[in-house]
């Protein structure tokens, strides 16, 4: 570190990441994402004191007949679901299963992932080689299956489905984080900071991490969108959650399909749900590469 | 060219069989009681016997492994421990309408997304761009199984223009040689059977094409606008060329590198997204099989779907390799 550099730091205020955070929030399309994930952040933690009712509880299945389900009305914000639940009720507890879901399985993966690249891209040689490989089978295996394997040694919980999502996705930060760090490891900082003697752990975690994590977040972020999905396709696929009292997006839409022609509000909610957090995701996720890759600067 | 193929084709083989054994002793290790899952909960140690002898699943893993083996080689996967029909002959009775389906929304996917990534990198910033952009964001947000819904509701429920679910009209009485029903209707001149099977695979068609084609508008229109700044570009217009010489020599054939790389990528999405439409329009194919098979540890049914998955994972790869080394001529030296 010499002088100047050490010096214009505290110019900045906030270094590399407080730049980034200001750029970000010049973005529109980026408030809006943060708003969104923050607003069902909020209904999720917030769930028990927005409804007086419990997820599940078909209390009022006696009101539901084959041909129709009551919609709106007094006590009742949105009308019921198909088995007697309130249905506003059910859309915010649904919250809370999804983002868990999602939130886990992607800091699972994002975790397991970048500690095999931070291996391989930091150390080299026979674990980098052996690294790629393994990344490589497991990229090879469709995620489909991944999931129906882990399914089948699990059995059907919310846990396999946080195993499923996370394993997909480990091979991808692992090559993310590697690859980026592998372009650090020419660097002059890098080499200067070598020949002057700093131990390879305080280059690798003090100086290579810090610089490599950029495309990692980005990543996660994005996958935070696609894991929502996920979350609600393998529950609807009968993979997720067995407890039927849980309330969960996927499987709502699932409950919804034979209501389809007399009741569309059923599946246009939790699925408006789904792709609307999704897309919170998304938003933030699109900005912050953009804000953090210098090549997209505009 | 024709050298180029046979040589990847000779690295199918140990590839896919390599993946299918590796696969095989994988879901053999996997815990559960498939005979106790057969029998349920309040079966006796001599009917779990009986069944585990019956299925070869007393022997020792190796034997097992060669047992499946040799069967392999005579196109035998077993029986489906549940119904007792060969898992060959079941998952051939619903792999076209899975293929019929997976060609279709992917085929909707290219065909309409290269032409609008050009478009929207041609004029960027323009209304089309803007709306390319903006609708390739919700494909990507909107879950398949979500849009299938929708479009169930406004095109077959609401207007009635298309139909609810299923293949084909039963009433139609058509015959089927190859199962892929459009393909069927022509092959036997039965046109009225072709159009019925192709109004069937309109919607499911177009939510299964969601997402691959907002990717692949994505992609086009980020490797043109690339492409578009490179010096042989600019060289091409110097040189006077034609604007479709430049566009469909020197644009397109670099520009489509990425994307044909990123339609290879997406064979293991269009699976999984194949699965959740043919649900929601019942369509009968692989996906619904395959769940029952999870549910009831039906190994042979589960080998045979692994196995399916990795010659078409082996097969889409090939062609994408293939359709590289026709992009670019440089790819068929390596």
């Amino acid at each position: 570190m010499s002088a100047p550099t050490a010096a214009a730091v505290p110019a900045r205020a906030g270094g590399t990441w407080g730049v980034a955070l200001r750029r970000l929030l010049r973005r529109r399309s980026a408030v809006a994402g943060g708003v969104i994930v923050l607003l069902f952040t909020v209904i999720a933690l917030a769930a028990p004191l927005l409804t007086p009712y419990e997820p599940g509880s078909a209390e009022w299945a006696g009101r539901i007949t084959p041909s129709s389900v009551p919609g709106p009305g007094p006590g009742h914000l949105l009308g019921l679901d198909s088995f007697g639940s309130d249905l506003f009720t059910q859309l915010v507890y649904g919250a809370r299963q999804s983002l868990v879901i999602g939130v886990t399985a992607t800091g699972l993966g994002l975790l397991v992932g970048a500690l095999v690249g931070l291996l391989a891209g930091g150390l080299g040689g026979w674990v980098d080689t052996l690294a790629m490989r393994v990344t490589d089978v497991m990229l090879s295996i469709p995620a489909l299956l991944l999931a129906v394997s882990v399914a089948a040694v699990m059995g059907r919980s919310p846990v396999a489905v946080m195993i499923a999502i996370a394993a997909a996705q480990v091979p991808v930060f692992a090559r993310l984080l590697r690859g980026s760090m592998l372009a650090q490891r020419g660097l002059d900082y890098v080499v200067a900071a070598r020949s002057v003697g700093v131990p390879t752990s305080r280059i690798v975690f003090g100086q290579m991490l810090p610089n490599s994590v950029g495309p990692v977040i980005v990543q996660a972020t994005l996958v935070l969108a696609t894991a929502t999905i996920e979350v609600a396709a393998l529950s609807f696929l009968g993979l997720g959650q067995a407890d039927p009292t849980v309330a969960e997006w996927g499987r709502m839409l699932v409950k919804a399909q034979a209501r389809l022609e007399s009741a569309p509000h059923l599946a246009l909610l939790p699925g408006a749900c789904i792709a609307v957090t999704a897309l919170g995701f998304t938003l933030v996720g699109e900005a912050l590469r953009e804000v953090l890759d210098p090549k997209t600067t505009r | 060219m024709i050298a180029f193929v046979a040589r990847r084709l000779a690295l199918v083989v140990p590839v896919l069989l390599g993946l299918s054994l590796l696969l095989f002793v994988w879901l053999r290790l996997l815990p559960g009681d498939p005979a106790r899952a057969l029998l349920g909960e309040r079966a006796t140690q001599e009917g779990i016997d009986r069944v585990n002898h019956l299925y070869g699943f007393d022997r020792s893993l190796p034997e097992q492994f060669l047992l499946f083996l040799g069967r392999l080689a005579r196109g035998d996967l077993g029986s489906s421990i549940r119904t007792g029909q060969s898992v060959v002959d079941s998952f051939l009775e619903r792999f076209p309408a899975t293929v019929e389906l997976a060609v279709a929304g992917l085929g909707l996917a290219v065909v309409a997304g290269i032409p609008l990534g050009y478009l929207a990198a041609r004029r960027r910033g323009g209304p089309l761009d803007h709306l390319s952009v903006g609708a390739s964001l919700l494909g990507v947000v909107v879950p398949v199984f979500f849009l299938a819904y929708l479009l169930k509701y406004v095109f077959a429920i609401r207007l009635g223009w298309l139909p609810t679910a299923g293949r084909q009209d039963v009433r139609l009485d058509a015959t089927h040689p190859t199962g892929l029903y459009v393909l069927d209707g022509v092959l036997t001149g039965e046109w009225d059977a072709a159009w019925d099977a192709l109004r069937h695979l309109i919607l499911p068609a177009m939510a299964l094409g969601a997402i691959p084609l907002a990717i692949i508008v994505r992609i086009t229109r980020a490797s043109v606008l690339e492409v578009m700044n490179e010096d042989f570009v600019r060289t091409a217009r110097a040189k006077g060329l034609t604007r479709a010489v430049i566009r469909r020599r020197h644009v397109m054939r670099n520009a489509l590198l990425p994307v044909s790389t990123t339609i290879g990528l997406q064979a293991g999405a269009l699976l999984a997204g194949a699965v959740l439409t043919e649900t929601v329009f019942a369509l009968n194919g692989v996906g619904e099989f395959l769940f029952t098979a999870v549910n009831h540890l039906d190994y042979p049914v589960l080998q045979g779907f692994v196995l399916f998955i990795a010659v078409i994972y082996a097969i889409v790869n090939l062609l994408v390799d293939v359709s590289y080394a026709v992009i670019d001529p440089r790819a068929r030296q390596r």
